[in-house]
């Protein structure tokens, strides 16, 4: 089924001029179906120009990319089915809305495919209640709108399409505490319901450790981890030395460990780490 | 894609030409580009163009980025070429069907192709050279009489480098919101003219909103710092003449003086 893999992909910015700059380097992964992975990286860490490959928008300067067993870049790969297939949803998708109602808007992505008004007009209405938008938003002008509500509009506007992976890069930049729990509770419910891959970029930790099976933790253009959260996390000094930081909770434990209770400090989420100091609790003959 | 245009784009170095007050260079400019349409003869143009190179040299800008702001204006200037090659009376040379080549339409097309291209580096080291800030200061100032018989300069120069501020970032704006349409499926490139025309409405009217958005926040961002027109406003760099640019102001003059006994009167 849908796999996406890199092999020994470079990207070079402005190549030959006095600005060059190596935004990917040697990059390998392979993505299944169905992961839920967590790509984490400091600011100019490489994570934005990195999903701009998965969907074809950016070519590698060197390495190839592979879609289903078959090279994206060659002259007779469809893109246009490929953008079908890995939607990507960019850093703050509400600038791009231009209909004059909610609706249309969303279905911009289908319709761009080809399909029937009747199929266009299902998959918008489906996408629109898979984001959690109620009805009676559906004919108002997209810029009437709050943020986190035109977000959810704009990222419809790519589900319409019915990715297979679905590649969200900082989906609750600019959102507050609660339009952010709000928003990626809904696409880790999507998941579960569809089964479809998501990518979540990010440059905070707190925010995917909840949600994500795999984190991939980007530096300088370079792979620096790739694995279950907890593993990553277990590296929390090195993190740090790049600007990053893990969980609080991973911090919690590390210091309630020094302190002498025993616990497990591969926790990653909150609820975890309550049972678990719990559990501790009791065990310490007090 | 939407990177190759130089004009309006700073190049940072530091050179002498760098350091220049921005009028000298405006001044200069300006008597450059006068001066490739006193001149009209072969010893003018090659003046000029001395000067340029050492202009170029001087500015330590590599000439790449000069040729690239070209590829801009590479269809006026072959139509220009065209047009004077073909259509200038005189001398006739070759002629082939409705068509004829005279000899004053070569001198004619190969000055003309001189020019502009002469024009548009002059001015593409002028800002290549000058950040957009520094210029329109640059402008304030030498247009600064223009005050007493009630011309706008300061909100004229305010505006420019406002506008020329925005340049890259709206590009840079216009680039992200073209991939997340390509990324839902939009065709820009193929189609007939209309096709094209209408595919266009996803991408301007973002672009338009963005660009009320950013001016909205622009004008309460300069509101908040009580900005209220050039009156009594002082400058925290105030532009004052250094030996480096009366010694400039001297070259430009030579330069004048040449290309005008050389390339207009001598022959």
């Amino acid at each position: 089924m849908s796999s996406l893999i890199l092999d020994h992909v470079n990207y070079i910015y402005e190549a030959g001029t006095a600005m060059e700059f190596a935004a990917l380097k040697d990059i390998n992964l392979v993505i299944n179906k169905g992961e839920f992975i967590g790509l984490i990286g400091h600011t100019g860490s490489g994570k934005s120009t990195l999903v701009q490959h998965l969907n074809g928008l950016l070519a590698p300067s060197s390495g190839n990319i592979f879609f289903d067993g078959a090279d994206i870049h060659d002259s007779d790969f469809d893109k246009k089915r490929l953008r079908s297939k890995v939607g990507l949803v960019f850093q703050y998708p509400e600038h791009q809305l231009f209909e004059i109602d909610v609706f249309s808007d969303v279905c911009f992505g289908p319709k761009n495919l080809g399909l029937d008004r009747k199929e266009v007009e299902l998959r918008a209405y489906a996408a629109l209640k898979q984001v959690g938008l109620s009805d009676e938003y559906f004919y108002q002008s997209p810029f009437d709108l709050s943020g986190g509500q035109k977000r959810r509009v704009a990222i419809a506007g790519v589900l319409a399409m019915k990715p297979e992976i679905l590649v969200l890069d900082e989906p609750t930049a600019g959102l507050d505490p609660k339009g952010r729990d709000e928003i990626l509770d809904q696409i880790a419910k999507l998941r579960e319901e569809t089964g479809i891959t998501v990518i979540l970029v990010s440059h905070s930790m707190e925010d995917v450790a909840k949600y994500v099976s795999r984190i991939i933790v980007m530096n300088r253009g370079q792979i620096m981890f790739d694995d279950v959260p907890r593993e990553v996390f277990s590296h929390y000094k090195e993190l740090e030395s790049v600007g990053l930081a893990a969980p609080q909770v991973t911090y919690i434990m590390q210091a309630l460990k020094k302190s002498g209770l025993d616990v497990d400090t591969d926790i990653t989420t909150i609820r975890e780490a309550k049972t678990e100091i719990l559990r501790a609790l009791k065990k310490e003959p007090s | 894609m939407l990177r190759d245009i130089t004009l309006g784009q700073y190049y940072q170095t530091d050179s002498v030409i760098h350091r220049l007050d921005p009028r000298v260079k405006l001044t200069a400019t300006i008597c450059y580009i006068i001066s490739l349409f006193i001149v009209d003869n072969v010893i003018g143009y090659i003046i000029a163009g001395l000067f340029l190179a050492m202009i170029i040299k001087l500015s330590r800008v590599p000439v790449k980025f000069m040729i690239r702001g070209m590829k801009a204006i590479l269809f006026l200037l072959i139509i220009a070429v065209i047009f004077n090659l073909f259509l200038t009376p005189g001398e006739v040379l070759f002629s082939f069907w409705k068509l004829q080549i005279t000899k004053e339409g070569i001198r004619l097309a190969g000055f003309m192709a001189i020019r502009l291209v002469f024009l548009i580096m002059g001015s593409s080291v002028m800002t290549l050279t000058t950040t957009p800030n520094n210029l329109t200061d640059g402008m304030e100032k030498l247009l600064g009489p223009l005050k007493r018989i009630r011309v706008p300069v300061h909100e004229i120069s305010m505006m420019m480098s406002i506008a020329l501020r925005f340049i890259p970032i709206l590009l840079e704006e216009t680039d992200k919101i073209m991939k997340a349409q390509i990324a839902r499926g939009a065709d820009f490139e193929s189609g007939n003219l209309i096709k094209k025309a209408k595919s266009l409405v996803p991408l301007l009217v973002p672009l338009f909103i963005s660009a009320f958005r950013r001016a909205n926040d622009l004008a309460m961002a300069m509101e908040a710092r009580c900005y209220r027109g050039g009156e009594h406003r002082t400058k925290m760099k105030p532009l004052i003449y250094q030996k480096r640019d009366r010694l400039a102001y001297g070259a430009l003059a030579g330069y004048l003086v040449l290309c005008v006994i050389l390339g207009k009167i001598l022959l």
